[in-house]
């Protein structure tokens, strides 16, 4: 273990250039540039609230903060593990020459997708004040599923990242996947309004939505978290991380193999 | 001499790839082919038991013909391939010159890179600010280094590339070839700064096809052949029998013909 934490120390600074590449060339041709990690939620928010706004239970005020909260959550866990399933093979070219810790390309996938989304976070803050959403204590207590989907994304990453260097397949088969994740979680309709006893047993279980709905009662209903999506999505999140941490490191010696 | 401490050990290492007929990359032919089974791997051995053990400052020269297994064993030792059995115990910094500069990337400008390839190299922040500027003078690249990368000729970033991989002072060397980096006058001042390399008693590991490179430089050597070593020892006695080797060789081709 003490080797493992020498080994990150020694790598850090690695892990910070790696982070800031991924972010830096993410932008650099673009003339609106970081600017665009704004840009683009407040425009996705303004074309969702003019389509989904006159679906049932939608007229709720304050909707534009309701549909951000779950979107901008949903979507770091989205290009957060596609990138880092593609980390791997899209750095196989240096993998192949100089000996780095495997694990730092996913990682750094991550991480990046973290910073974006959390400058991303501006704008649902914006968007509170704008729709004058009531502020209470519980808004502290918001990190905590913030800190859960990153752990989560991590670990799922892990398996992808893994799987992705032996099966092409992994990257079309997880698109789908997402999707699929996607409608079965509630960003952009409200489920105690849709009247579905199905929807709601899907949404239970859906351990993205565990932590979508934790982190809109502590900020959009400024109530206490649900324990049980907390401690299910909790768990999910690391036993996706035992599972994503033991494959990459049981497979990452023959990666360059098959590469 | 002979107190000298241990540099590096390779302890009976092997390395084998798959060298599978067809790749199988998908799912569904995976497991069509476990069904049917013929998920057959043609197993290579591109390196077999090889065992060798260096003090500090000695200069070994591996020889062998293509394919023999010299670059194999050189990623083995920098640490990009694990071998399927055996292991390597390296003391000291290990500078690999192979393949400069193969962490950069083209859409980052110069400077960018030395901070991104120097942190690959494993080097601290403070080390690169402290020797940012003897990089950047040594690579002679001037106002280019603030340049995407991608409008570099492949000399220059060559010369980058040696630029931040040599302003560390290592233990251990290693080096593909002699060094053909850049022009003339760069490709002088690179051989001065490995050989001042040299003086300090830097351990070399050298590859090269040229017996007279691998007599000036080195005092041992080793020759490989599909991935065994078939003799080790003084350079010269090593020499002397892949010269013979190559003849031999030579005359069977001709009478092949």
């Amino acid at each position: 273990m003490k080797k493992y934490i020498a080994n990150f120390e020694k790598y850090r600074f690695l892990l910070g250039e790696l982070v800031k590449k991924d972010i830096k060339l993410k932008y650099r041709r673009s003339k609106l540039g970081i600017m665009w990690t704004l840009i683009e939620p407040i425009l996705m928010a303004i074309v969702l609230t003019i389509v989904f706004s006159n679906l049932r239970g939608n007229k709720m005020h304050g909707f534009p903060v309701y549909l951000l909260a779950g979107r901008t959550l949903f979507q770091f866990f989205n290009t957060g593990t596609k990138a880092a399933a593609r980390s791997i093979r899209s750095n196989s070219g240096m993998m192949r020459k100089v000996y780095i810790p495997k694990y730092m390309y996913p990682l750094g996938s991550v991480l990046s997708n973290f910073v974006t989304f959390l400058i991303s976070m501006i704008v649902l803050v914006g968007a509170c004040v704008i729709f004058k959403i009531q502020v209470t204590k519980y808004i502290l207590l918001a990190p905590i599923p913030l800190f859960i989907l990153m752990v989560m994304t991590f670990g799922m990453s892990m398996i992808l990242a893994t799987l992705e260097v032996f099966f092409r397949d992994v990257e079309y088969l997880w698109t789908v996947t997402t999707t699929l994740i996607m409608y079965c979680t509630a960003i952009f309709y409200v489920p105690e309004k849709m009247h579905s006893e199905l929807l709601l047993v899907i949404l239970k279980w859906n351990p993205v939505y565990g932590v979508i709905r934790n982190f809109r009662e502590s900020i959009f209903y400024g109530k206490m978290l649900d324990a049980w999506s907390l401690g299910y999505s909790g768990t999910v999140a690391v036993l996706l991380t035992l599972i994503g941490v033991y494959l990459f490191y049981k497979k990452q010696d023959e990666f360059i193999l098959y590469l | 001499m002979s107190q000298q401490k241990t540099a590096l050990k390779v302890n009976h290492v092997s390395m084998k790839f798959n060298m599978s007929q067809e790749k199988v990359d998908n799912i569904k032919e995976y497991f069509i082919k476990i069904v049917k089974k013929e998920l057959s791997y043609q197993e290579f051995w591109a390196l077999n038991d090889v065992n060798f053990e260096l003090k500090r400052g000695e200069h070994l020269g591996i020889l062998g013909l293509n394919g023999a297994g010299k670059s194999t064993l050189l990623k083995v030792i920098s640490g990009v391939l694990k071998p399927t059995r055996g292991n390597v115990v390296t003391k000291g910094k290990v500078v690999p010159l192979l393949e400069l500069g193969a962490g950069f990337d083209k859409q980052y400008t110069g400077a960018e890179n030395i901070y991104l390839y120097g942190a690959m190299l494993g080097y601290t922040k403070k080390f690169i600010d402290e020797k940012y500027d003897e990089i950047v003078e040594f690579s002679e690249l001037g106002d280019f280094i603030n340049v995407p990368m991608k409008n570099y000729s492949s000399g220059m970033r060559a010369r980058l590339g040696f630029s931040i991989a040599t302003v560390v002072k290592p233990d251990i060397l290693i080096l593909d070839e002699v060094l053909s980096v850049g022009d003339a006058s760069f490709r002088q001042k690179s051989e001065e700064r490995v050989k001042s390399m040299f003086d300090e008693g830097v351990t070399v590991l050298f590859v090269s096809h040229s017996l007279e490179q691998v007599k000036r430089i080195c005092d041992k050597a080793i020759i490989l052949e599909h991935g065994t070593i078939i003799a080790k020892g003084d350079v010269e006695e090593v020499a002397e029998i892949y010269q013979t080797k190559i003849k031999r060789k030579k005359k069977r081709k001709k009478k092949a013909e």
